[in-house]
């Protein structure tokens, strides 16, 4: 009878502890072959330090980012002031909240040197907060507008193009709030006639409540960032004060029947920009991280970033994104050389979303929890 | 006789104060503490103020939102022990054993999942083009606004609290004494009214304990009232949200939030006090 030989009679005792020494020490030889990636810290909203942005980044620097993401500047400062200094390399800001990040020493005075301001529209090559005496602290890396979001089956472009459409009968329990006061008050402001819809007397902002009041029975619900997001891509509301083309851009984008208009009254502009945490042991590389996110092709890829579209304030990203990606540039109005958004901000018809001067706060924040329990 | 601390006695009871004492009692002394800071341009400081008491209690939408969630996990309570007595009543009296286990494994199935992603599939139901109203479409009828209504928020809260709600209140019927129920049927009590004679009231603790933990978790609830009741009426919980979201206002949720305890506080004790009333220790 042959000799029938077992696969299994070669192993001994020995070779299999030897295979299973190389088998566990192979990753440490690959880890001597390449060195470990340095970490660095982000605070962003959602979306930033995800693939689609940072990978190759990541792989020409051997980077790794570690975020930590918030929904909303208070959201943000409040993460800050509990972490000690140096907790973050990178801080992702809103405009209105960059002054109070560099009144409370969170942030790094930066170099415009450094930048590439020459390439960005005059308008936003010195935005009013990142600079403070002539010094900057942030860098502006992408802005939106904020008007009125509508469902396309229920609303025509015209119907939507006035904020009175909210007080529609036909939308009554339809109309939806995204739960933050800033944007919601500030176009009802807008809608009010003030040219500065956050800078108003006590008269005018008696009005705004007053006026804000009597569409509370149109509301059908105060929705936070995932809620707004079901909302209207379900068609539960039908038309959403205080968001834009940042929310339904990317539902649009995966097939949702919805849009952003900026009415007739105007709209609002949040902006967010980069800056390098006080403290920061990888100062240098989250500077390179700025170059590169402020840079023509980071901005063209921030313009379509897969969490949430805006608009970039760099010229040559324009001119990348239209090479790159024509019918997203067409979509978000960043043509150059026809009708585009620029125009839009340059005939007065945007205001920048910003802090109530002269009231505090937490009178605008108190009338909302007022407006919400009414 | 006084009783002596052991070391053995020492060994076990210790990991559970210390526990109690760093995860509970100093958090709630910090709370407190909180609640007498003051903040200025975003900025919390350590203080002695009593402003964030006075403004709270001195706003209206605080006594409204305090009576809403209030009425809503009363009304979440009664419902869910009322719904889930029945189907506590039959996996105890009417199952095998074998089929008893199986019950009892269903109802912990339900934990297996996130809450949160069990409320947002709700909202597949519930919304005006979701199941239920193409399920109503069909027969004629509808379509019913049903989400981002009160009643959607309820159904959150059954959803939240329903499987625990009968997991308690079976372990509570299962250890009724059965002799009992025989000797009511034995004295002619007929069914309905042996259940109210001799089996709610003997397993009373447990009923009652079972609807004060729904009452806890309802009361504190966020996720129900925002994603189903899409955040109106305000809750005490949204109204936390609210008053952090703006302006670092931590010391003015603090408020909220030991409110909110002093009440679960004082409900849970009335309860214990009424669940145990009669009983010797």
């Amino acid at each position: 009878m042959a000799h029938l030989r077992s696969p299994l009679t070669g192993l001994t005792r020995r070779s299999v502890l030897a295979t299973g020494a190389a088998a566990l020490a192979t990753p440490m030889l690959s880890r001597r072959a390449f060195a470990a990636a340095t970490e660095l810290t982000m605070l962003a909203w959602y979306g930033h330090a995800e693939p689609d942005m940072v990978a190759e980044f990541e792989a020409q620097n051997n980077v790794k980012f570690v975020p930590k993401y918030y929904t909303g500047g208070d959201n943000m400062l409040g993460l800050i002031s509990q972490s000690p200094p140096g907790t973050f390399d990178i801080i992702l800001s809103d405009a209105e909240y960059v002054q109070q990040l560099n009144a409370a020493g969170y942030i790094d005075e930066l170099d415009p040197a450094d930048y590439h301001f020459d390439e960005y529209f005059p308008e936003f090559q010195q935005f009013p907060g990142h600079w403070l005496d002539g010094k900057l602290f942030s860098v502006m890396a992408r802005f939106g507008f904020l008007g009125v979001a509508y469902n396309t089956d229920a609303l025509t472009e015209a119907e939507a193009s006035t904020y009175n459409v909210f007080w529609d009968p036909k939308l009554t329990g339809k109309v939806g709030h995204f739960d933050w006061h800033l944007p919601n008050l500030g176009q009802i402001s807008l809608l009010n006639g003030n040219p500065i819809p956050y800078d108003i007397d006590e008269a005018a902002w008696e009005a705004v409540k007053d006026k804000t009041m009597t569409l509370r029975p149109q509301v059908g619900g105060f929705f936070d960032y995932g809620g707004t997001f079901s909302s209207l891509n379900d068609g539960q509301m039908l038309a959403f004060a205080g968001i834009g083309d940042w929310i339904t851009g990317t539902l649009e984008k995966n097939g949702a029947k919805v849009r952003s208009i900026i009415p007739e009254e105007g709209g609002l502009q949040w902006t967010e920009s980069w800056s390098i945490g006080k403290g920061s042991s990888k100062a240098d590389l989250a500077k390179k991280w700025i170059q590169y996110a402020t840079s023509a092709q980071g901005q063209a890829k921030s313009a379509n970033m897969a969490a949430y579209p805006a608009l970039i304030p760099n010229q040559k990203g324009w001119e990348v994104l239209n090479a790159e990606n024509p019918a997203e540039a067409k979509r978000q109005g960043m043509v150059i050389g026809q009708s585009n958004v620029m125009d839009m901000i340059r005939s007065g018809k945007i205001q920048f979303r910003q802090l109530p001067i002269q009231q505090d706060l937490e009178t605008w924040n108190d009338f909302w929890s007022d407006y919400k329990g009414a | 006789m006084r009783r002596h601390l052991s070391l053995y006695g020492l060994t076990f009871s210790l990991p559970l104060l210390i526990w109690q004492l760093v995860f509970f009692v100093f958090p709630l002394c910090f709370l407190v503490a909180l609640s007498f800071w003051t903040v200025r341009n975003f900025a919390m400081r350590p203080d002695f103020d009593t402003v964030n008491w006075v403004t709270m209690y001195g706003r209206k939408v605080f006594w409204q939102a305090y009576a809403t969630t209030f009425a809503l996990a009363a009304v979440a309570s009664v419902l869910t022990s009322v719904l889930a007595f029945p189907c506590s009543y039959a996996i105890a009296f009417k199952m095998s054993d074998r089929a008893r286990r199986w019950a009892v494994f269903l109802m912990v199935i339900p934990f297996f999942t996130s809450y949160l992603v069990r409320v947002y599939s709700w909202q597949i139901f519930l919304s005006d083009a979701g199941i239920l109203n193409v399920l109503f479409g069909w027969v004629g009828l509808g379509p019913y606004g049903m989400l981002n209504t009160v009643g959607a928020t309820m159904i959150g809260y059954l959803t939240l609290s329903f499987p625990l709600v009968v997991l308690l209140q079976l372990f509570s019927l299962v250890f009724i004494d059965r002799t009992l129920i025989e000797a009511a049927h034995n004295l002619r009590c007929g069914r309905l009214r042996t259940v109210f004679a001799v089996i709610i009231p003997s397993a009373r603790v447990g009923l009652v304990i079972a609807a004060l933990f729904c009452f806890i978790l309802s009361f504190g609830d966020f996720v129900s009232p925002v994603y189903l009741g899409g955040g109106d009426p305000t809750t005490l919980s949204i109204l936390i949200t609210d008053t952090t979201k703006s302006g670092q206002q931590w010391p003015r949720a603090a408020v909220i939030a030991l409110t909110m305890i002093g009440t679960l506080m004082v409900v849970a004790f009335l309860s214990v006090r009424f669940a145990y009333k009669g009983r010797n220790a």
